[in-house]
């Protein structure tokens, strides 16, 4: 196994040696995927999205590079203090957030507006890591070792849950449940657990789920009960992909985008518009582009030596998966509409960084995977 | 410590290619509905994305034209100016229709209406504020545009009628449909579009009407037009022109002639059969129906007493009265009960079981002979033919002449307009009486149930003009026509067409002194008297003073008829007239009748060089008795 016998590089020359320049290749040819379609998302212009969303995009990627160039002991001593303080923000929210569209999502801090929930993506991620990265292996499937992560996790996913933002609550709650998979958690606690999720999740459906929820999922399941309703944007995204066809209507010449009936296409249904205009055949790319970097986070991982940077790493992949996976499968009328932006091609800029840091995480553990931070170095150590 | 590492190391890689595996799964899933969507059912939703791109505007067709003979014109279109307002663009309606108020009058009751059809339109589809608008105030809203987000001032077409009193009955007028006839076609439902709803342009709806075109556009998903293809699309197809047989000219002249009476005269070219003129008065301004015509000013014409929404022409019902006398003679030759020379002598009223009949001359005609007694219009003379005829003969004679038939001109006209002609079964399904010789009498005289319109009038004095079973029609005939010889002889056509020309030429005729010619140098009509009675002064009321029609109210003063055709020598023109309650024909009924022969005789386009001269000839005959 000769990443064992790697040595971990100490000074800037060798990081940038040790990066990886294939999978900085394949995130900065999404972003431009991204550049590309806002362009024709604006009709052939620059204003108002491509323009800024390049430029968050270079911004994102130095804040990418320099987060891979942090040794990974920093992170794990940085993990508690920002998971507790990405909760702080979230309560905050809850208190004395901005309402927008109906959610408190945003909060004002000074000039900067932000989503605690986003930080809470990577923070939660962290948390975890440096959790079971402490706990002996045989100490997972333990009461005590179940009943902390639990916790970690249920605390963000029900404050995300109440402003209301399920997507994100249902991002945040999967990425920490397939974290816990990946740590170790026995068999025998996972099977019950997920049958005791199922009845969960039956009985939320009935009983607790706020009305435009339900109307959410409902309109999904049937779509064409209420063509002008809730279920007209899945209608006209399937019809936009349809009439695409293999090789799509051509470059900026998406009629359902262009002619406006496609909802939201700069941000949540920009696959879509992509579809009808590359075709078959251009969502296809992307899609494969995705697996690429997925495939190529994988990998990262099971290189990693340490706990830590293997669970970082595949928290922050499965974030991103199902980024990929909700975003998609929702355009094409798969799961509920649930405002799941496609990651790096989608307009918007928390979620820009957030995918960003998140990868940027995955690049620093390829560098330093040969690293084995010590365990139980206390809550700041 | 080290196997412990490796082995939470094996194991997280399971876990890991297990995860991937998921997630290849899962991307294999949204692959697989791509692949569905954009190859599997491409199709289907291509036609989906073209009916969402595409739409189709209609394009209204410009309506036909209506021309009288000469091809002047009746109706035609011009440009109306509309103000229409778009909500998305103005913001508040009611602060928008307060700013645009400044330039326009915009009423109460306009503003309320507006704002109901702002409430239930799309927000980016006009709704018109104002149709019709002036000129002036046209350009005024123009001018002020920029200061008037949402307003849209717009050029359309509307119906409009140049000579409204004279045609108002005749052509009719257009309206927007109604929903129940407009149903689901957009083009009746088309706020713009108007259908036929009356007169000609009813009747005729389907050529004028033309069939609209459409344009393809390209909408965005609000529906605004983004773009029109017009190498895709269908141009409207206008409406063909409609002619008239009608004379515009003496058409108006009659309708002024007429007046303010409660009239309506038939004119027709004896020998086509075409109507010349049709009017009927007092009229109405069709073009109000065009854009609307508010209730308060609709409830007063439909309230009028003297009807003006009524085609007095084609379906004012009156007895014929003494203008029957020229068929009662021709029936009396064809069945020789009577000869040309034989006399009857007038008392001034027959006994007739123990009710007695009168001749309108109290006095009496003394003895008459069938010249004289069309002459002098003597009833006692008429009895005696009709006494001879029986009613079964005097009815077949006049059916052949035109009464109680429904003759279709090609406008819509009521089904009873057809007018009745008793008859004994008639009389014994109607009352359950038998016929008695007192009805026969009363028919003999042109009294009774008889029941005949101003167009059927006008088609018996064109039949007994010429003998022949002409048929009228308000369009012009294509070619020659050559209608059936009715079935009487020439000798007895000319006796009694004799006696109509002996009631205006020759001393004692009912009309000689009123009238006593058309006026023209050398041209000699022929006509004949009516007074149809209304209600009978009873013993009573004559104790009580009520001696004559002027003592009765209007409403039961009798009509009064008259018809007439010129040149006595040539017949060309038949004129029916009659003038309801206007008391006897020989004093409201014929003098307007003649004046409106006089014209078209002027006027007919073969004969109009040789008597142009006489127009200009002094001419007072009219101030007559």
């Amino acid at each position: 196994m000769p990443v064992f016998t790697q040595t971990v590089p100490r000074d800037l020359r060798a990081k940038l040696f040790e990066l990886n320049w294939a999978f900085v290749l394949l995130i900065v040819l999404t972003g431009s995927i991204g550049i590309l379609m806002l362009y024709s998302v604006a009709g052939g212009s620059w204003d108002p999205w491509a323009i800024r969303h390049a430029t968050r995009f270079g911004a994102a990627l130095m804040v990418m590079l320099v987060v891979a160039m942090v040794p990974p002991r920093m992170w794990m001593s940085l993990a508690y203090p920002a998971y507790l303080g990405a909760l702080f923000l979230l309560v905050m929210v809850e208190l004395f957030g901005v309402t927008v569209m109906g959610a408190q999502r945003w909060i004002d801090i000074g000039p900067l507006r932000m989503q605690p929930s986003e930080i809470m993506k990577i923070a939660l991620v962290l948390a975890l890591a440096r959790y079971y990265h402490d706990l002996p292996l045989e100490k997972v499937s333990t009461p005590g070792g179940m009943i902390v992560p639990f916790v970690i996790i249920a605390l963000p996913v029900g404050l995300i849950a109440k402003q209301p933002d399920l997507g994100t609550a249902v991002l945040t709650g999967a990425t920490g449940a397939v974290m816990v998979f990946l740590a170790g958690l026995s068999w025998k606690v996972i099977v019950p657990g997920i049958v005791a999720g199922g009845v969960g999740a039956i009985t939320l459906l009935r009983y607790g789920l706020e009305e435009y929820q339900r109307a959410r999922v409902m309109t999904f399941l049937n779509p064409e009960n209420d063509p002008l309703g809730a279920g007209y944007h899945i209608m006209q995204s399937k019809i936009a992909l349809g009439s695409g066809g293999l090789t799509g209507k051509g470059y900026m010449q998406g009629t359902q985008a262009h002619l406006n009936f496609l909802p939201e296409k700069q941000t949540d249904f920009i696959f879509t518009m992509l579809g009808e205009e590359f075709g078959f055949v251009g969502g296809i790319a992307v899609l494969v582009l995705y697996a690429l970097i997925l495939g190529h986070c994988l990998l990262i991982a099971m290189s990693c030596r340490s706990v830590f940077l293997r669970l970082v790493t595949m928290g922050v992949t499965t974030t991103f998966a199902l980024y990929v996976f909700i975003n998609t499968a929702m355009v094409m009328g798969l799961v509920p509409v649930v405002g799941v932006p496609l990651p790096m091609i989608s307009y918007g800029g928390s979620v820009m960084f957030t995918v960003l840091i998140g990868l940027g995480l995955i690049l620093g553990a390829h560098i330093h995977r040969a690293a084995e931070p010590p365990k139980g170095a206390g809550l700041f150590g | 410590m080290r196997r412990d590492k490796q082995e939470a190391q094996a194991q997280f890689n399971r876990r890991t290619f297990m995860a991937g595996a998921v997630g290849i799964g899962a991307f294999a899933g949204i692959g697989a509905q791509l692949y569905n969507l954009q190859i599997l059912r491409e199709d289907e939703y291509r036609v989906l994305s073209d009916n969402n791109q595409f739409s189709f505007r209609i394009q209204l067709p410009t309506r036909g034209r209506i021309l009288d003979r000469f091809g002047e014109t009746i109706a035609e279109n011009r440009d109306s100016y509309r103000i229409y307002l778009i909500r998305e663009q103005a913001g508040d309606p009611v602060l928008a229709l307060d700013r645009l108020a400044r330039f326009m009058p915009i009423g109460e009751a306009r503003r309320e209406r507006v704002l109901r059809d702002l409430a239930r339109t799309p927000r980016f589809q006009p709704v018109t504020i104002a149709e019709g608008v002036d000129w002036e105030t046209f350009s005024r809203v123009n001018l002020h545009l920029p200061e008037l987000p949402g307003v849209m001032p717009d050029v359309g077409e509307v119906r409009t009628y140049p000579m409204p009193a004279a045609f108002a009955h005749i052509a009719g007028y257009v309206q927007s449909a109604p929903p129940e006839i407009a149903g689901d076609d957009p083009l009746l439902r088309h706020p713009a579009f108007r259908v036929g709803r009356s007169g000609v342009e009813i009747a005729r709806d389907a050529e004028l009407r033309g069939s609209a075109g459409s344009l393809k556009v390209e909408v965005n998903a609000f529906g605004r037009v983004i773009r029109e293809l017009p190498e895709q699309s269908r141009p409207a197809e206008p409406g063909r022109d409609v002619a008239l047989t009608i004379d515009s000219e003496v058409q108006r002249f009659a309708t002024e002639r007429l007046g303010t009476e409660s009239a309506s005269v038939v004119a027709l070219d004896v020998h086509t059969g075409e109507v010349v003129v049709m009017a009927s008065t007092p009229s109405f301004d069709p073009n109000l129906f065009v854009l609307g015509i508010p209730t308060r000013e609709f409830r007063d014409l439909n309230e009028n007493p003297l009807r003006p929404l009524f085609n007095k022409a084609l379906n004012g019902l009156y007895a014929p009265a003494s203008t029957i006398k020229g068929v009662m003679s021709l029936a009396a030759l064809r069945h020789g009960v009577m000869r040309p020379g034989e006399r009857v002598t007038c008392r001034g009223s027959v006994q007739l079981g123990n009710r007695r009949f009168h001749c309108w001359r109290r006095e009496g005609h003394g003895p008459v002979d069938m010249h004289e007694a069309i002459k002098v219009s003597c009833d006692t003379y008429f009895y005696e033919v009709a006494s001879r005829l029986g009613i079964e003969r005097i009815r077949e004679t006049a059916l052949e002449l035109g009464f109680g038939q429904l003759f279709d001109v090609g406008v819509p006209m009521l089904s009873q307009a057809g007018g009745l002609f008793p008859s004994p079964q008639w009389k014994r399904a109607r009352t359950g009486q038998g016929w008695s010789m007192g009805d026969t009498y009363n028919v003999g005289i042109g009294q009774g149930a008889i029941l005949s319109s101003p167009l059927q009038l006008a088609v018996m004095t064109a039949r007994m003009a010429t003998g022949r079973a002409i048929e009228p029609t308000l369009y012009p005939r294509q070619g020659p026509v050559e209608f059936p010889r009715l079935d009487f002889e020439d000798a007895h056509i000319q006796a009694v067409h004799n006696a109509h020309v002996g009631v205006i030429h020759e001393p004692g005729g009912t009309s000689y002194w009123s009238l006593g010619g058309l006026g023209i140098e050398g041209v000699r009509m022929a006509g004949k008297t009516g007074t149809s009675q209304v209600y009978s002064i009873s013993t009573e009321e004559r104790a009580r003073g009520v001696r004559s029609q002027d003592d009765l109210p209007w409403r039961l003063r009798n009509h009064g008829l008259f018809i007439c055709y010129a040149p006595a020598e040539e017949p060309r023109y038949a004129v029916a007239l009659v003038v309801e309650h206007g008391g006897g024909g020989a004093r409201s009924a014929a003098q307007p009748a003649r004046d409106i022969l006089r014209e078209l005789i002027l006027r007919d386009p073969a004969g109009r060089s040789g008597i142009v001269a006489a127009r200009q000839a002094p001419f007072d005959l009219a101030q007559g008795g």
